[in-house]
């Protein structure tokens, strides 16, 4: 019980805290007042908007995080100008397009990122392939479309921030983050 | 020799913080630009600035005129030598007299205070060669207004002796980052007075000025994706523009501002569409398998310049505003990104990767010659001054991010740095009417 509520609190808090677009809508225009979303004035920003019944079970967290576990494995690294996913890296992929197949209700967002070279707004563009590509191979591994939102951070959230090819093949990469984990 | 300005204090802006992503600011201006010229034109003009009589009262205006001439790489300030008397907008100069001091042209004018506490500035230019008169203008100004009347007689006497607007008076923006904190900043065109618009702990990238100078719109990454606003400077209200499923990117707005062509990945890849401010309107302008991003329209609003790696490698291509059919643009070269058309429309500026180096390329429409202009090498997002003289581009200097011009014909080059942080993500501003 104490666990249910601790992932329904956390669930809340990091709701409250961001945007996860699931259908294909855009979200309304509005004044900055109404923090992305928020629900009406007075409210607790977001709380209305949080579905319960879209988090994975308590357990399944655990299963999430758990280091024995391949689900615990969310990174999936690129060789230059590469978009598409090494074999050492299918098992990852495999373990959470079975994981999103068997929990229907889990939702993941793909984050693809780039090296620092070249232009910003092209790096968003080829993030945004890295994250298309992971999206794709888990929906042919049998996740749902509307379980996935692929986006790109491009070159802005370096994991490493040196100027050299150690530093840029750690952040020639996708992210998978799970629901309450963005 | 650098050359510094004070910041002027920067204004509050308010708003309700998203969680715990924004921060309200409430920071006064702590790091001005510095902007050093390491290049200048072949032909300055030079000019003698005499102090205004009265002047001192306002703390002075001639410094700031003198400075941003100099800027500019086309003129060459005079010293002034101590005089037994100030001429002004009222006497008539010794030609002979200034000429013999190599002037080709003269400024004088006064201050004078009036009975509702503010001030009257007068000014006349005069041509020394040709011995005649180049007219004036009088402003009434309070002391809040002194830069902003120096930039505007800077642009008067800029437009005299050149035949082309000054751009003194504009204002650019750019995103300043600090440890884990993004500012995007607003500052007049020499750096100075420079605001904080948005402080963020998650990046913004890719502010563009709407045609009446009074929005920026931005892609800001607070939802953990990338969300395009536009953001009103006056009162920082800020709207959604695009933030659909996937990621909302790289705002251009339409020469009429009416509309803003973005890069969405709402349907799979990255393509571009077009929307209105509001967000309203949302309409598919490319459909290609491949990447098509940073779209920029044409002065005349008939054409959409953005990169596409359609043929294999990053070009720069355009099609009509409201879509049809591409044309290859840029050919040399495996890494053609970024295009900028110039305000006149005949050429585009854009990043080339030549031998791993990113750098400012000119292509002239007409004659299809293209001309680095850069001898940097991590030159990132051009942008055209809305006289089309400069371009301002982010660079890398001793790892750290900073921001430079160069003119449109390579040969004069200013350096802009703040005291701390990374500068990148230039824009610059629209002529104010």
């Amino acid at each position: 019980m104490r666990a249910v509520l601790i992932a329904a609190f956390a669930a809340l808090f990091l709701g409250a805290c961001t945007t996860t677009p699931t259908e294909d809508e855009q979200k309304p225009a509005g004044v900055e007042e109404r923090a992305p979303g928020a629900g009406a004035a007075g409210e607790k920003p977001g709380i209305s908007t949080v579905d319960l019944t879209a988090k994975p079970a308590p357990s399944d967290i655990d299963e999430l995080k758990d280091p024995s576990s391949p689900l615990s494995k969310r990174s999936i690294y690129y060789d230059f100008d590469r978009f598409d996913v090494k074999d050492e890296y299918r098992p990852l992929v495999e373990a959470h397009a079975r994981y999103l197949r068997e929990n229907s209700g889990a939702k993941v967002l793909i984050q693809g990122n780039t090296d620092e070279r070249g232009s910003r707004e092209y790096n968003v563009a080829l993030g945004q392939r890295r994250s298309d590509g992971v999206k794709k191979m888990l929906i042919l591994l049998g996740a749902k479309d509307a379980q996935i939102e692929a986006v790109s951070l491009g070159e802005e959230k370096p994991k490493s921030e040196g100027s050299n090819e150690q530093s840029w093949s750690q952040n020639r990469r996708s992210d998978i983050l799970y629901s309450g984990e963005y | 020799m650098p050359i510094l300005f004070a910041a002027s204090s920067a204004t509050w802006v308010r708003w309700l913080a998203g969680a715990f992503l924004l921060i309200a600011v409430s920071l006064p201006a702590r790091a001005q630009l510095s902007i050093e010229i390491t290049g200048a034109g072949l032909q300055r003009i030079p000019v003698a600035i005499v102090p205004f009589a009265g002047e001192a009262a306002i703390g002075g205006l001639t410094q700031i005129i003198r400075a941003d001439l100099e800027r500019s790489g086309q003129f060459r300030a005079l010293e002034i030598p101590p005089l037994p008397q100030l001429p002004t907008e009222n006497s008539t100069p010794n030609y002979p007299e200034w000429r013999a001091r190599l002037a080709d042209a003269l400024l004088v004018g006064s201050v004078a205070a009036r009975p509702d506490g503010r001030y009257e500035v007068r000014f006349k230019l005069h041509d020394v060669v040709q011995q005649r008169d180049l007219s004036g203008i009088a402003y009434t100004l309070s002391k809040e207004q002194i830069r902003a009347t120096a930039h505007r007689i800077a642009d008067f006497v800029y437009e005299k002796l050149t035949g082309e607007r000054g751009v003194f008076s504009t204002r650019i923006a750019y995103v300043v980052k600090r440890g884990n904190r993004y500012e995007l900043q607003i500052a007049d065109a020499d750096g100075a007075g420079e605001e904080t618009a948005l402080a963020s702990f998650e990046p913004i990238i890719s502010p563009a000025w709407s045609p009446d100078g009074r929005r920026v719109a931005y892609v800001s990454f607070e939802s953990r994706k990338p969300v395009v606003y536009v953001h009103s400077l006056q009162d920082g209200k800020r709207s959604v523009v695009a933030n659909f499923r996937g990621s909302n990117s790289a705002p251009a707005w339409a020469p009429d501002g009416k509309r803003l062509a973005v890069t969405l990945s709402r349907e799979g890849g990255s393509q571009i569409f077009m929307v209105n401010p509001d967000g309203s309107n949302l309409r598919r302008l490319t459909t290609s398998p491949a990447i098509d991003t940073e779209p920029r329209f044409s002065p005349d609003g008939r054409w959409i310049y953005f990169t596409s790696d359609r043929g294999g490698t990053p070009q720069i291509y355009r099609m009509p505003a409201n879509g049809g059919t591409a044309q290859r643009v840029t050919f040399e070269g495996s890494y053609n990104v970024s295009p900028r058309p110039s305000p006149d429309g005949k050429s585009l500026a854009y990043i080339t990767r030549n031998e791993g180096r990113f750098q400012v390329a000119l292509l002239d429409l007409a004659n299809k010659q293209v001309q680095i202009v850069t001898d940097s090498d991590r030159d990132e997002s051009p942008s055209f001054a809305p006289n089309g003289r400069m371009i301002l581009f982010a660079t890398v200097l001793g790892e750290r991010g900073v921001l430079s011009a160069v003119s449109s014909d390579g040969r004069i080059r200013q350096r802009l740095s703040t005291g701390g942080g990374d500068v990148r993500e230039p824009a610059w501003g629209p002529f104010i009417e």
